[in-house]
């Protein structure tokens, strides 16, 4: 997918943020990963290293080293569930295969229907509030996994 | 229970995070009194000192010695700029947010002072991608401030002129290590750099940088409108103020508690968390995030301030309390502890590369029951390795402190994990009866 006009001129008026320009690729690629398709294709890494005047290799570099940027196309909700210590302690585990049962996808991977992709990820700043997990953005916390369940279950078809 | 409190003081109302809000209860004073005072930045600076005011990141380094590490304007012309550190991705770490999202006018009201302090041009606040209404509070503050006449240029009709960003990180625990953040926020990996040259230094694109965490920053208009005197009546001599205490795992009532620096972890555990969940006993402790490593309970009476749990042989680090109730398990909290380490080892240094891999391998033969008594002195060898000082960067030594404390304080339950067969046997064995449940 190409960059759009749009998203050209937001690139712009990001990069006024820096005396160097590379400082708006994270922040840019992040713009792409919203606006074309969730994840982010070799020609949009193609095109975004075209705009920054870098080699694709290192934009591919740099993104490959974010856990946020999916280097590949991802289910239409993303269900993200910490893992880590405050949330294991109150039971993220039963939470975690609650969820896979539910969207029918597994760790880091897509439901088979494409709707869903789940992974596990670590501390996401709501430990008071555990255990917890981020649908499309939107943090959801102090969960069990039958509220969870009643989440997810609306969105599917 | 009950003490000054101000870090929270504002957040009855429900527009504080506008600038009507902030305004309508004292907001942007402390800033506007210094630029009408014409208070000297170096003065500004001295209060900040004064105060003793300490670093709320993790290293509970002095905000004002940090600050007076900038180098003299008048002999260096460089653009100077600040990082905020909004990052927070420390295990059990939650409280910055609470300030991002409720009353972003007070950080950027801090912001403006250590502009002025440090005659900086530009400020970034990076905040950690995952934290989008932060992220979006605080940028309509900026706007609302800048259309206000209190970022940008010629602030309050004055000479002085700062510009202040956001910047969205893409969720990587080691761009909260300031070096990391700062090649994260050019652009790049988030790979730390080493050090010397210091941030003051050398930091973003070359030019003189201070990076201090949210909370620290939010503190500064407090310090400068009721005085250092003020600060130091909170608190302990050597940990003056208070913080915010993020207590979480098995209590009654988890949550972010604004605390005394000084007051005994025990006391925050049972008059503000409730104490430990269903009536059940503590069997392990975690003071300040996971990097500060498991306590045991004979312990839980330490006062919350950097001299007191230093002593026990800990850390204060970012005051992130995390309980582990009689059912808990140290072991399996560990392994969870070093997945994530190894996880975001960045790896340019073998000895964390390699180090977190082989710890994680450990903890997991001992937890799956295959351990050996002899892995006990491997984790201690591996652990010693890796730290201190030998890493570019504090990772390292932010898994090999949890491990040695697992080995100092808790022995005897990685001796019952290699002699009762594993995590199976044993939370069997801690299991309690039902009605107890
Ligand atoms: C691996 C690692 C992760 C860190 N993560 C954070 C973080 O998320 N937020 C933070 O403020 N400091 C973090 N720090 C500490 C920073 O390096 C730095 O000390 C701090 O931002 C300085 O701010 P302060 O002096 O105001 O505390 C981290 C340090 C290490 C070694
Ligand atoms: S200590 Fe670990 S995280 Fe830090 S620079 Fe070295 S490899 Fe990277
Ligand atoms: S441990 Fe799950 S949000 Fe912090």
């Amino acid at each position: 997918m190409a960059l759009t006009d749009a998203l050209k001129e937001e690139f712009t008026e990001l990069a006024s943020h820096y005396p160097k320009r590379q400082a708006a690729l994270i922040p840019a690629l992040h713009r792409c990963q919203e606006d074309l398709g969730g994840w982010l294709s070799p020609e949009i890494i193609e095109s975004v290293a075209e705009w920054f005047e870098m080699e694709p290799v290192e934009v591919f570099s740099v993104a490959s080293f974010y856990p946020m940027f999916f280097l590949k196309p991802v289910g239409k909700h993303i269900v993200s569930v910490c893992r880590n210590i405050s949330c294991d302690l109150r039971g993220s585990e039963e939470l975690f295969e609650r969820v896979c049962q539910v969207t029918g996808a597994k760790a880091g991977a897509n439901s088979t229907d494409g709707n869903f992709y789940v992974e596990q990820v670590e501390c996401q700043g709501g430990c008071a509030n555990a255990p917890m997990m981020v649908l499309d953005g939107i943090y959801h916390e102090d969960l069990t996994p039958d509220k969870a369940e009643a989440i997810l279950g609306s969105l599917k078809r | 229970m009950s003490h000054e409190t101000y870090l929270f003081s504002r957040m009855a109302r429900e527009d504080v995070h506008t600038l009507k809000g902030y305004e309508a209860q004292g907001g942007y004073q402390a800033f506007k009194k210094i630029l009408s005072e014409g208070t000297s930045p170096t003065d500004v600076t001295g209060i900040v000192k004064d105060s003793g005011l300490r670093g709320r990141g993790g290293a509970g380094f002095p905000t004002g010695l940090k600050w007076s590490f900038m180098p003299d304007p008048t002999k260096d012309s460089r653009t100077r700029y600040m990082a905020v550190n909004a990052d927070e991705s420390e295990p059990g770490t939650c409280k910055d947010r609470i300030l991002m999202e409720r009353d972003p006018h007070g950080l950027l009201e801090g912001c403006m002072i250590a502009a002025w302090a440090m005659g900086l041009a530009g400020i970034y606040i990076y905040v950690r991608g995952e934290y989008r209404l932060s992220y979006a509070r605080l940028d309509e503050a900026i706007q609302e401030a800048r259309a206000a006449g209190l970022i940008g240029e010629n602030i309050m009709g004055s000479d002085f002129s700062c510009e202040v960003q956001m910047h969205k990180g893409a969720g990587a625990y080691i761009c909260g290590e300031e070096t990391g953040l700062m090649e994260s926020l050019e652009g790049k990996r988030g790979h730390p750099r080493p050090k010397p040259p210091f941030p003051a230094g050398f930091g973003l694109w070359g030019q003189p940088t201070t990076v201090n965490n949210v909370e620290s920053i939010f503190n500064v208009p407090f310090i400068l409108e009721r005085g250092s005197d003020w600060f130091k009546t909170m608190g302990t001599e050597k940990s003056p103020g208070n913080f915010l205490c993020g207590v979480s795992g098995h209590v009654e009532k988890p949550g972010v508690y604004e605390i005394a620096l000084g007051t005994p972890a025990s006391t925050i555990l049972n008059e503000y968390a409730g104490g430990v969940w269903r009536g059940r006993e503590l069997r392990a402790w975690i003071p300040g995030g996971s990097s500060t490593g498991f306590l045991r309970p004979e312990v839980i009476d330490t006062p919350m301030d950097h001299d007191s749990v230093k002593a026990v042989g800990s850390m204060f680090g970012t005051g992130a309390m995390i309980i582990l109730d009689q059912t808990a398990s140290v072991v399996h909290s560990a392994l969870v502890l070093m997945n994530f380490y190894e996880h975001e080892s960045c790896g340019q240094c073998s000895q964390c590369r390699e180090g977190t891999e082989w710890l994680a391998q450990v903890f997991q033969r001992i937890h799956d029951g295959q351990g050996r008594m002899e892995d006990i002195d491997l984790l201690t060898d591996i652990a010693n390795g890796m730290a201190p000082g030998k890493t570019i960067c504090a990772l390292a030594d932010a898994a090999a402190i949890p491990t040695h404390s697992v080995i100092r304080n808790f022995r005897d339950e990685l001796v019952e994990y290699v002699q009762e067969g594993g995590h199976a046997a044993v939370s069997k064995k801690r299991s309690l009866p039902l009605e107890v449940v």
